[in-house]
C-alpha cells in the first residue's frame, strides 16, 4: 500500500512526512523525524513514556497513528524549552532531583505541563492521579510530585 | 518534614550538597541518547523469533522462505555462535557458565521457556524483519514443562537438562534432576539452641517471580567492520561487561570491540547481563551492515530478568527476654531455565542482621521453564528477609515485645558472627532501628482496619574494579571520566567528590562516562558499588593530580616540591622559608603547562575492598479494606545507614525508589503462568508496578555511620532499601487484620481469601 502524505505542525513548525497507514505517531516521531526525545517503554499505552499532546490533548503517541496528525498540532518534549530557557517544570525536575535514569522524564514533563495548563493549583492528590498513567521505576514518585507542586507554585507566582 | 538528614560533618563544601547533575539538561529536554536512540547510515532492523512453547525440542529450523523475502539481509541461529565449554567461572556467589549463557542467547537443542530466542533476522525495515520472522519454520517436539519450584524438585518432574547432576551433595546423586545446586551454611549447635528457646515459630512462605521493571526495554546498535573491528552502542549497567560477554559469545577479541555507553533507562540489576548485543553484532557481522535491535515490552517480560520466586521454611527460637537463640532456614529458589538464582545471597543475608549463636541456612538452586533469573536490587536478600522478618514479628508478638526493641536487642555490630564465617566489621544496623524508635509517628495510635509493621534488611554492598581519569583543561577547569555507567546520578556524586578533594567549585568539574576504549576497566554498576569503589578511585586520581600540580607549581617557583602545599584549590608555599609567592590557581598552573611538562592528567585504577554493608529498617502503616482485601499504604518511613551522603537528594531517591519497588513486590507484582506454561501478564497493564496514585510520600531517613575505609565514609545506598518492605507490609497487614500472609504478592483476592478464612 502506498504511503500516506501527512501535513502537520510539530512544536509550532509545519512538517510534512510520508508514512505507512499502520505506523504509530511514536514511530514516525522517533524513526522518520529523528525526534527521539519521545520514548517507547511499552508500545501499548501503559507507561506514558511516549506522552505528547495532540491539539492540546494528552495522548500516548504509541496509540495514535501517524496519519492522525494530519491537520493537527503536536507538542513533544523537544518543544518544551524556549531555546536556552528551560520550562519551569524542566528546571524544577532538575532542582528536585526528580529523575534518576531519566527515561520516563520526557513523558512526565509533557503530562505535567498538560495538568498545569488545566489546573494551575493542583493538590498533591490531583497531581498523583493525573500522573498515574506515567510509570517511573526509579524514584518512587516522591520528587516528581514535589517538583510539579513547586513548579505550579512558581508559575502561579505564589 | 519529608526528610531528616543527620549530617554530622558540616565542614565539607561540596560533599553533602545536592547540585543539579551534569547530565541533567539533556534528560529534561529529550536530547539524552538511550539505547534505542542511536542510528547509523544504512542501518538494518532486527527482530527475534521466540519460542511459543515452555519446553520443546528443536528438531530443525528452516530459514529458506524467510531469506528469500526481499529486504532480508541476514538470519542467525545458534549455529552462528561458537561452542562454549561447560565451566562455572568466577566467585561462587555470581558464577557464570558460558555453555548456559550462549544457550540463553539462542536456544540450541531445546527451547526452555516461552519467549526463548531461537533465531534473529536483520532486514531493511522493521516490518520486513517481522514478516521474515513469521516465515521461519521450526519443527518442535513439545515436551512436558514445569513452572513451580516445588514441582520442579519432585523426582518425576520433567527435566530441563537430562544430564544435570546436582552439585553440593555428598555423595553426588546418581540420577539427574532440576536441582542445580544445594548449599548450606551453619554455625553453633542447632538442636541445643532450639532446646534452650522459650518460644519457637516455624512457618513456610512463597514469593512470586518479579521483574526489575525498568521502563527502557533492552536496545542496542551494532556495527561490524570488514577489518574485524566492531562497535556497540548499548544501554547497560556496565559496558565493559557487555564487551566481555559479547566478545566471548561471538568468539572475537576484546580489543576489537568498542562499546559506547548509551544512557540507561533503568536496570536495577537486570542490565548486568546481555540479551540483544550478541544478536545484533552477529547479524551485523553476517550482513555487513549496522544493525539495530530493540526488545518489545512483551519480550522484556518473557525473556529477561526476572528475579526468583521462592518456597521457604523458616524456624526461629527465642528466650522470653527476647534473645534469639537459634534459627533454621530452607530456601528453594527458581533459577529460571538455567542455573544461577541468587539463593546463595539469600542464605547469607537471611539471618545477617542478628546475633544468632546457633543457625543454619540451606539453599537450593532449581531450574524450571521460566526465563533465566537475573540480578534484581540486593538479589536474594528481599526474598529470604520476607520469611525471616515475618517470623520475627510473630515471635515479638508472642513474647510481648515491641518489634523494634526486639530487633535492637539482637542487632549485629562490628565483631558479631555471621552464618557464613567471617565476623561483621561495621556498625550501622542498631542506628537505623534507633532512628525509627525516635520517630514521632512510631507510637502514634492507628484507626480501625489499620496496622503498623516493622522490618529490617541487610545487603553486602560491593567494591571491586574501577578506573578514573582526571584532566586539568587549558583554562583550569577539570574533567573527570570513569567507566561506571550512571544509573541514578553518579556523575554528580563523582564530581562532588572530585571538587571536594581538589578544593574547587562543583561547577568547575565536569564528569563523564567514557567508552571502553577511552578509560580502563570498570566492573558493572551493581552491588551498590559505584559511589564507594569508583568514588574511591576518583579521589585517588584527584590526590595524584594534586601531587602533579604541586610539582608544576614548584617548577614555576623554582623551589623544591616539598615546599609546596595544596590548600582550598591553590598551590601555596608551605611556609615563609620557601619564599613569598602568590597562591597559584588551577588556571594559573594550566596556563604554564607547556613549560612545566605538558598536559596535566592522570588515570588511576583500583580493586576496592573494605566496603561496608547496608542496613535498612522501615515501618509502614496500612489500611486494609475488609470487603475487598485492598491494602492502602498510609505512611512509609525508611531509615538506612548510608555511611555518608555525597549527594543527599539522590541518596533519598535511592531509598524512596527501593521502597516503592518493594511495595510493588509486596502488593501487586507477580509472573502469572497459564497451563501451557505461557506468561499471562507480559505487559504493564497486567503486571502492575506501583503508580503515583497508589502511594504516599516515602519518608527517607539517612543515618550516617561513616565507613572508615572510604575517604568520605561512603557506604553503598542502592539496595538495602528494597529488602524490608515485603515483610514490613505483611507485618502491618497482620496487625490490621490478625491475618498472617505467607505468600506474595498480597494482592486483594489473596488478602480477602485470608481474611475470610480467618473469619471461619
Amino acid at each position: 500500500m502506498a504511503k500516506q502524505h501527512v501535513s502537520t505542525v510539530i512544536n509550532g513548525d509545519p512538517i510534512e512526512f510520508l508514512c505507512d497507514a499502520n505506523k504509530s505517531l511514536l514511530d514516525v516521531l522517533r524513526n522518520d523525524l529523528g525526534m527521539t526525545g519521545t520514548k517507547e517503554g511499552c508500545g501499548t499505552g501503559d507507561c506514558g513514556s511516549c506522552s505528547v499532546t495532540l491539539d492540546g490533548r494528552l495522548v500516548c503517541s504509541c496509540l495514535v497513528l501517524g496519519v492522525e496528525a494530519e491537520g493537527k498540532s503536536v507538542q513533544t518534549i523537544e518543544g518544551m524549552a524556549n531555546g536556552e530557557h528551560l520550562h519551569v517544570l524542566q528546571r524544577k525536575f532538575l532542582e528536585h532531583a526528580a529523575l534518576q535514569c531519566g527515561i520516563c522524564t520526557p513523558g512526565f514533563l509533557v503530562a505535567a505541563r498538560s495538568l498545569l495548563e488545566r489546573n494551575p493549583d493542583p493538590t498533591e492528590e490531583e497531581v498523583r492521579f493525573w500522573l498515574a498513567g506515567n510509570l517511573c521505576r526509579c524514584t518512587g514518585y516522591n520528587k516528581i510530585i514535589e517538583a510539579v507542586l513547586d513548579a505550579a507554585r512558581e508559575m502561579r507566582g505564589a | 518534614m519529608l526528610t531528616n538528614t543527620k549530617n554530622t560533618h558540616q565542614t565539607m563544601k561540596s560533599v553533602g550538597t545536592s547540585p543539579v547533575r551534569p547530565d541533567g539538561v539533556p534528560k529534561v529536554t529529550g536530547l539524552a541518547q538511550y539505547g534505542a536512540d542511536y542510528s547509523l547510515p544504512g542501518m538494518l532492523w532486527a527482530k527475534v523469533l521466540r519460542s511459543p512453547h515452555a519446553h520443546a525440542r528443536i528438531r530443525s529450523i528452516n530459514t529458506a522462505k524467510a531469506l528469500a523475502l526481499p529486504g532480508v539481509k541476514a538470519i542467525i541461529t545458534a549455529a552462528d555462535l561458537p561452542n562454549q565449554s561447560f565451566d562455572y567461572v568466577g566467585p561462587e556467589r555470581v558464577a557464570l557458565n558460558y555453555w548456559h549463557m550462549t544457550r540463553n542467547i539462542l536456544a540450541r537443542e531445546k527451547a526452555l521457556y516461552e519467549g526463548h530466542a531461537i533465531a534473529a533476522v536483520a532486514a531493511t525495515t522493521a516490518a520486513i524483519a517481522d514478516q521474515a520472522v513469521r516465515l521461519i519454520e521450526i519443527d518442535f517436539e513439545v515436551l512436558p514443562h514445569v513452572i513451580d519450584v516445588d514441582d520442579a524438585m519432585k523426582p518425576d518432574a520433567p527435566l530441563l537438562f537430562e544430564d544435570m547432576i546436582s552439585r553440593g551433595f555428598d555423595p553426588a546423586p546418581t540420577k539427574p534432576s532440576n536441582i542445580s545446586k544445594r548449599l548450606e551454611f551453619k554455625i553453633g549447635d542447632l538442636e541445643a539452641g532450639f532446646a534452650s528457646a522459650d518460644e519457637v515459630v516455624e512457618m513456610s512462605f512463597k514469593t512470586a517471580a518479579v521483574h526489575q521493571g525498568y521502563i527502557e526495554p533492552h536496545s542496542c546498535l551494532a556495527r561490524y567492520g570488514a577489518d574485524g573491528q566492531c562497535e556497540l552502542w548499548s544501554s547497560s549497567q556496565g559496558h565493559f561487561v557487555v564487551r566481555a560477554y559479547t566478545a566471548k559469545l561471538l568468539g572475537i577479541e576484546i580489543g576489537n570491540l568498542l562499546v559506547h555507553p548509551a544512557e540507561i533507562g533503568g536496570g536495577f540489576g537486570g542490565k548486568t547481563v546481555v540479551y540483544v548485543e550478541p544478536l545484533a553484532l552477529a547479524l551485523a557481522r553476517k550482513s555487513g551492515h549496522p544493525v539495530k535491535l530493540m526488545m518489545s515490552r512483551e519480550d522484556t517480560f518473557k525473556a529477561t530478568g526476572p528475579t526468583s520466586g521462592a518456597s521457604m521454611t523458616v524456624k526461629i527460637g527465642v528466650k522470653k527476654d527476647g534473645t534469639i537463640v537459634a534459627a533454621d532456614g530452607l530456601f528453594k529458589f527458581q533459577a529460571g531455565a538455567f542455573p544461577g538464582s541468587p539463593v546463595m545471597n539469600a542464605t547469607m543475608c537471611a539471618f545477617a542482621p542478628y546475633i544468632i549463636p546457633n543457625a543454619r541456612a540451606i539453599g537450593f538452586d532449581v531450574v524450571s521453564n521460566r526465563p533465566k533469573s537475573a540480578a534484581y536490587r540486593a538479589p536474594g536478600s528481599p526474598i529470604s528477609a520476607f520469611a525471616v522478618e515475618s517470623v520475627l514479628d510473630i515471635l515479638a508478638k508472642k513474647i510481648g515485645m515491641d518489634p523494634l526493641k526486639f530487633r535492637l536487642k539482637n542487632a549485629v555490630k562490628a565483631g558479631s558472627p555471621t552464618v557464613w564465617g567471617p565476623k561483621h566489621s561495621h556498625d550501622g544496623y542498631a542506628e537505623t532501628i534507633q532512628a525509627l524508635l525516635d520517630h514521632p509517628e512510631y507510637n502514634k495510635p492507628l484507626g480501625k482496619n489499620q496496622g503498623r509493621g516493622v522490618a529490617s534488611g541487610f545487603w553486602f554492598n560491593g567494591g571491586g574494579e574501577s578506573t578514573a581519569s582526571v584532566h586539568i583543561n587549558e583554562d583550569g577547569t577539570v574533567v573527570i571520566a570513569t567507566g561506571s555507567m550512571d544509573v541514578g546520578g553518579s556523575r554528580a556524586s563523582m564530581a562532588l567528590m572530585a571538587a571536594e578533594t581538589l578544593g574547587v567549585p562543583y561547577e568547575s568539574v565536569r564528569s563523564t562516562v567514557a567508552d571502553t576504549a577511552s578509560i580502563g576497566y570498570n566492573h558493572v554498576t551493581g552491588g551498590s558499588r559505584v559511589t564507594y569503589a569508583t568514588g574511591m578511585v576518583v579521589v585517588e586520581a584527584c590526590n595524584k593530580i594534586i601531587e602533579e600540580l604541586r610539582l608544576r607549581a614548584s617548577l614555576m617557583w623554582d623551589v623544591d616540591v616539598k615546599g609546596v602545599i595544596w590548600e582550598d584549590g591553590y598551590a601555596k608555599p608551605a611556609d615563609k622559608s620557601v619564599g613569598t609567592f602568590e597562591p597559584l590557581s588551577l588556571k594559573a598552573i594550566a596556563a604554564k603547562r607547556a613549560v612545566t611538562g605538558g598536559p596535566i592528567g592522570v588515570e588511576s585504577s583500583i580493586n576496592a575492598g573494605g566496603q561496608a554493608p547496608g542496613f535498612s529498617t522501615q515501618f509502614c502503616d496500612v489500611e486494609v479494606d475488609p470487603e475487598t482485601g485492598a491494602v492502602k499504604i498510609l505512611r512509609f518511613v525508611a531509615a538506612q545507614d548510608v555511611g555518608r551522603a555525597i549527594h543527599p537528594k539522590y541518596c533519598e531517591g535511592q531509598i524512596q525508589g527501593g521502597v516503592v519497588q518493594g511495595i510493588g513486590w509486596a502488593l501487586n507484582e507477580e509472573y502469572i503462568y497459564d497451563k501451557q506454561g505461557r506468561l499471562s501478564n507480559a505487559g504493564f497493564l497486567d503486571y502492575r508496578i506501583p503508580v503515583a496514585s497508589d502511594l504516599p510520600m516515602i519518608e527517607a531517613i539517612m543515618v550516617e555511620v561513616p565507613n572508615p575505609n572510604h575517604p568520605f565514609g561512603v557506604k553503598g545506598v542502592g539496595e538495602a532499601n528494597i529488602v524490608p518492605p515485603m515483610a514490613a507490609v505483611a507485618n502491618a497487614i497482620e496487625r490490621a487484620t490478625g491475618t498472617r500472609m505467607r505468600e506474595l504478592p498480597m494482592s486483594p483476592p489473596r488478602v480477602l481469601a485470608a481474611i475470610d478464612a480467618g473469619r471461619g
